[in-house]
């Protein structure tokens, strides 16, 4: 009898831990929630942690779930700010007026996609996009196999490519910007989302080729050979010279998306703001390049205006100048 | 036997020869399996605690993630993981107990007994991801509980369900039925034999089965990448509904990152989650010994 008593007991306090849990969920409302690309989210992590080491009361998660799956959540008001390496498409932007999601698109760093091959390479040293394109466009698979099919000149030797995953938008960009539609690549390469995989197949193997953010390149520099990639005007290095005024051909801005609903919690705007006053100096410190201050200065008014919408109209960001599209879209 | 027994003397040598040089092959085998398993992990074991050791501190234990390599701590990975596999252990353990007890002691055996049975068998195969997608669904957005300790939770306490179950029924067959009948003779009832004379008995094998299953679901990360466990969380999750990240998670960020310090970091996170699981594993051992001793049959 007594053991039955203590049981029932049990039950009730469990019952009320869980009614309690309930309550205090309520009250946690100063949640700030965060995810998408693990690009971006180097960045976001930074300034989330500066952020709450000066606004002890608020609480940042960050998620890492690529820009795509990250979008999927923001549109279904799941997060109040998804990161983001490529702008929104068009079917995304379809997706969150439908749930009523509206948004403010604001560009954070640039950053470069680095053409890498192994240190033992050395006949590849510039790569033209045309190139490029024969190397990774659909048509190539089972193909372009070796080489000297890429440049005459070149060794008969088997190339071995190693790229990002197809749910990466670095992915997408790549594709975009080189073979002119996005996700259009060929299939035979090895594919991580784990850009490390990527680094340490081309520093093992003298017939790589691969291509990854250039804050990876910047950690690995003494074991990676660059490639200069000419876009029609001379081979180019990427650095935060050549990325910042975009006369390197791999350069993008890369995104965070804010939630209009979430910016009616105050914790959100403080956040936002503080996004856009520390994040450049944050972003160089994370091995991004930090946006050119004119362009700071539009981003910021274009926050500060509350303007909604993305300026690439859901395309994607190859071959456009940011810049330019943030100043018409100011007008 | 018998045909060695008909065989000439010098055919008889012949055979033995051959059979004594298959079972030196056999020995010969088995240990070179042996050390090949063992040597890959001692090498794994050794090649993280080379990496990881220097860089693990009280306030490696004690620091939340960070960007900067040297003051990331895995705190709240730490805690996370150990309110998860407690919560867990609270949702699976009475269910698939209870589950094993019903199937084994009550239900009748018919075709739709051996249906469930079929069905548990196969569940405790079904990849981890696909308990992932369950629980996406239906923990984080129809229930919405969002993609909280209780989600995470509840998604891993059904990954293991199906493995608590199965070894509590071979923990419950295990026990002879001598002692199920002889409870009966002296009058006991059903619930009372199972009560008082199966269970304790078959306490031992239950426990260690669960605490092996809870192993599994701490090294998991694909269920819960699935639901959306978060990879930076910066404070302790203050009830169920919180937020949360795990040790696997943020080992997998940290190997992931480009800096070469991070790297140190998930080899001394790796270290961590080793001692966790070790220290599971030895809970269940001992568990098991100290209730053997007890049964003497």
């Amino acid at each position: 009898m007594n053991n039955k008593i203590r049981k029932t007991n049990l039950i009730i306090v469990a019952v009320l831990l869980l009614i309690g849990s309930f309550l205090q969920a309520a009250y946690a409302a100063d949640l700030i929630k965060t995810d998408g690309s693990s690009t971006v989210y180097p960045i976001t992590e930074a300034v989330s942690e500066e952020f709450q080491a000066q606004d002890r009361k608020t609480k940042v998660t960050v998620g890492i779930s690529g820009t795509g799956g990250g979008f999927k959540k923001f549109c279904r008001g799941e997060t109040d700010l998804s990161n983001a390496s490529r702008p929104i498409k068009a079917e995304e932007i379809k997706l969150c007026s439908e749930n009523g999601i509206e948004f403010i698109e604001i560009a954070v760093a640039y950053d470069g996609l680095a053409i890498m091959v192994n240190q033992k390479n050395n006949w590849a040293s510039k790569i033209t996009v045309e190139e490029l394109k024969k190397i990774w466009e659909p048509a190539a698979q089972g193909k372009i196999m070796r080489w000297n099919q890429i440049r005459q000149g070149w060794p008969n030797k088997e190339i071995h490519l190693f790229g990002p995953g197809v749910d990466s938008g670095t992915f997408d960009y790549f594709t975009e910007a080189i073979v002119g539609k996005a996700q259009a690549s060929r299939g035979d390469f090895t594919a991580s989302e784990d850009d490390n995989v990527l680094v340490q197949g081309i520093i093992t193997d003298p017939f790589a080729l691969g291509y990854f953010g250039l804050a990876y390149y910047e950690e690995n520099k003494d074991r990676l050979k660059l490639v200069a990639l000419d876009a029609g005007n001379g081979p180019i290095m990427p650095s935060s010279q050549t990325v910042e005024d975009a006369t390197y051909y791999l350069a993008r801005p890369i995104f965070i998306y804010v939630s209009q609903k979430s910016l009616k919690k105050p914790e959100v705007v403080r956040f936002v703001q503080f996004y856009l006053n520390e994040g450049p100096a944050l972003a160089s410190e994370v091995g991004y390049i930090p946006l050119p201050k004119s362009i700071q200065g539009l981003v910021s008014k274009r926050f500060n205006k509350r303007v909604t919408g993305s300026v690439y109209k859901g395309e994607g960001a190859a071959g456009k100048s940011f810049g330019s599209l943030l100043q018409e879209s100011g007008k | 036997m018998s045909r060695a027994a008909s065989l000439t003397p010098q055919q008889r040598e012949q055979l033995f020869f051959w059979q004594r040089g298959a079972n030196r092959l056999f020995i010969v085998s088995a240990c070179t399996a042996l050390f090949v398993a063992l040597a890959t992990l001692v090498i794994l074991v050794a090649d993280i605690l080379i990496d990881g050791l220097p860089r693990f501190s009280l306030d490696f234990l004690t620091h939340y993630p960070s960007r900067k390599p040297q003051q990331a701590g895995i705190l709240s990975a730490l805690v996370g993981t150990l309110y998860m596999i407690t919560l867990t252990a609270l949702l699976a353990f009475p269910l698939g107990v209870g589950a094993a007890i019903h199937l084994e002691e009550f239900a009748k055996k018919n075709r739709f007994s051996k249906i469930i049975e079929i069905n548990i068998a196969n569940l405790a195969g079904v990849p981890s991801i696909v308990y992932g997608l369950l629980g996406l669904e239906l923990f984080v957005r129809r229930l919405h509980f969002d993609r909280s300790l209780l989600a995470g939770s509840m998604t891993m306490a059904l990954l293991i369900l199906p493995i608590i179950i199965m070894a509590s029924r071979e923990a419950l067959r295990a026990v002879p039925r001598s002692i199920r009948e002889g409870s009966y003779a002296l009058g006991a009832s059903r619930w009372q034999t199972v009560y008082h004379q199966v269970i304790p008995l078959a306490l031992p094998g239950i426990l260690t089965g669960t605490i092996l299953a809870l192993s599994r679901a701490i090294g998991e990360a694909a269920p819960l990448m699935m639901i959306g466990a978060l990879t930076y969380v910066a404070f302790l999750p203050d009830s169920l509904f919180a937020p949360f990240t795990v040790l696997p998670i943020q080992i997998f960020n940290w190997v992931s990152r480009p800096q070469q310090a991070f790297s140190v970091n998930a080899a001394a996170g790796i270290i961590v989650l080793l001692v966790i699981l070790i220290s599971m594993n030895a809970v269940a051992i001992s568990l098991r010994n100290k209730f053997q001793k007890k049964r003497n049959w």
